[in-house]
């Protein structure tokens, strides 16, 4: 899923600015799970903000909203009268929300409450770490699930570099080295010979690097027309 | 190793070439460009090494630290007579620049290669940059010998003129995690097309002979000229570091209790009635000491079958260079004729 934490509440209200009418919009999707930005989230977010207006004797009015996916118009129209009704829209979706709220709502000002980190999983109560770089092709088939692109500093493709230390990267120790853990886990199942093979550069068109991506799948689209 | 040689015989005909096929022992060395746009100041390192090694590395923004570029760098180098192994990274590169940049090498007289994967920005002076990383350092010495071996460049589409043809080289970390793994990741290197490897600080010459045990039953010691790393200690701080900060590099007790017998007249003064007389001393013992750890460490070197010479890295201390060649008897350095 996407992983996302909450901006620190000076800059917040710094993107807040003099507007009076603020709503504070959550998402009950990945960012509910990774309680950056979900219902209880934009409650906490939305007192914060009205508790430091009052401090500082700004002016304001804060209502807070959470909608299914940002992401979707669907969920979006059914918040359009709140939305119309506020100044200024803080999202706590994914850059996704932010920027699903800003098309839907051409007129309206909309700042992000989040910081979009990464895709990744929660490996233990209170920690997330990332395992996908959305590279557009895939190689974890090579590498015994665990992904180099996303999760080596490098992202190296033949083998780890000579900063692997005791499991660790040595840009942090906080790092697995991911090819410590290739390695474990293709010896663990008698599949180092995949490692010896010289892995030609990536093609990294089908990443970020090939420009804004899009998916067209005229299936659904001809399904889609026929209903 | 690869049957793409010219007319003479040779993949290039660098004197780094030369010497290791006429199975000279080798000596390379180290010469770090400054962080600043001197030319003086590679002319002057470029004197001190001359003579004392075959080529010399110019590093490219090592550590992640902006220096002159070693391209840029390696060209003076070569108008003073030296002969460079151009150091390429792939962090500050996509597969376009580096290979312009090899163009430009190639026509400015740069002949020898290292194909490094980089330090990560992280740990330089830029550390909010963003990192390339297109390819890796096996893509590289892939990239590079394809394009000597088939005048190809990484697309695959032909040279339209002549080729850039440079001796390749690549480096190995023996002892970096996961150590298993290291002869094999070397295999795949010479594999990919690399000519001549250079190792990380070797300081452990029992566990660099098991490594090179490997290698060796491997054939990998035929396939390429494969230099052991070699580097004059400045202190015992400087080898207590290397032991426990820098992945990768063994330093036995044994050599860190060397350096501190060296300093052994001063071990009694407290620290704080040191004077600059004594602690200038002490440096000088230190690093008298430091070449001569690194002398009988070439020296047993040697005797490692396998083992075509050593890559002294003496790290802005280029004077250390010239007694260490001379103290492990690798003077003059030999001149092969074509």
């Amino acid at each position: 899923m996407i992983i996302a934490e909450q901006k620190p509440l000076d800059e917040i209200m710094g993107l807040l600015g003099s507007d009076e009418r603020v709503l504070v919009v959550g998402c009950g999707t990945c960012v509910t799970v990774c309680f950056a930005g979900g219902a209880r989230e934009a409650a906490i977010v939305a007192a914060s903000v009205r508790m430091t207006s009052k401090l500082n004797s700004v002016p304001r009015e804060v209502t807070d909203v959470t909608v299914q996916r940002q992401c979707e118009w669907e969920y979006l129209d059914e918040i359009k009268e709140q939305i119309s009704d506020a100044d200024i829209i803080l999202s706590l979706g994914c850059g996704i929300g932010v920027q699903a709220i800003a098309e839907r709502f051409p007129d309206k000002w909309v700042v992000p409450g989040l910081n979009t980190t990464f895709l990744g999983m929660p490996t233990e109560q209170g920690v997330w770490i990332e395992r996908c770089a959305a590279c557009g092709d895939c190689v974890l088939g090579i590498t015994g699930g665990i992904c180099p692109i996303a999760r080596c500093s490098k992202s190296l493709l033949n083998g780890p570099c000579g900063g692997s230390e005791d499991g660790h990267c040595e840009i942090n120790p906080d790092i697995d080295c991911a090819w410590q853990l290739i390695y474990d886990r293709l010896s663990r199942l008698g599949r180092l010979d995949a490692l010896l093979e010289l892995q030609p550069p990536k093609n990294w068109s089908t990443s970020r690097d090939g420009g804004p991506r899009k998916i067209t799948r005229d299936d659904l689209r001809l399904a889609a027309e026929e209903e | 190793m690869s049957n793409a040689t010219s007319s003479n015989g040779y993949l290039v005909g660098s004197n780094l070439e030369k010497v290791l096929k006429a199975g000279h022992f080798a000596v390379t060395g180290e010469l770090g460009p400054p962080q600043s746009a001197d030319g003086q100041e590679i002319r002057h390192k470029a004197a001190i090494l001359k003579g004392n090694c075959d080529a010399v590395n110019i590093t490219d923004n090592q550590t992640a630290i902006v220096r002159m570029s070693s391209i840029g760098a390696g060209t003076i180098v070569v108008q003073e007579g030296l002969e460079p192994i151009i150091q390429m990274t792939c962090r500050d590169r996509n597969r376009l620049a580096i290979q312009s940049d090899l163009l430009g090498a190639y026509a400015l007289g740069m002949r020898n290669l290292l194909c490094l994967t980089g330090d990560h920005q992280s740990f330089g002076n830029h550390p909010t940059a963003k990192n390339v990383f297109d390819i890796d350092s096996l893509q590289l010495v892939k990239l590079v010998s394809d394009m000597r071996d088939s005048a190809v460049f990484a697309s695959g589409e032909a040279f339209k003129g002549p080729e850039a043809r440079f001796f390749v080289g690549a480096a190995a970390a023996p002892f970096a995690d996961p150590t298993e793994f290291r002869p094999y990741r070397l295999a795949k290197k010479i594999a990919a097309g690399a000519n001549f490897i250079q190792t990380q600080l070797v300081y452990d010459i029992p566990a660099f002979a098991v490594y090179m045990e490997k290698v060796r039953s491997m054939g990998l010691h035929e396939q390429a000229y494969i230099l052991a790393g070699v580097g004059p200690l400045k202190s015992p701080g400087m080898a207590r570091y290397m032991k426990n900060q820098v992945p990768g590099i063994l330093v036995p007790d044994k050599v860190i209790d060397r350096m501190n017998r060296a300093s052994a007249p001063w071990a009694d003064i407290p620290k704080e009635e040191l004077t600059t007389e004594d602690k200038k001393a002490r440096s000088q013992a230190w690093k008298d000491e430091g070449i001569r750890i690194c002398i009988d460490l070439i020296n047993e070197l040697k005797e490692i079958k396998g083992v075509a010479g050593v890559h002294i890295m003496a790290i802005e201390w280029e004077e250390a260079v010239q007694p260490i060649v001379e103290g492990a008897g690798l003077l003059p350095r030999p001149v092969v004729a074509t």
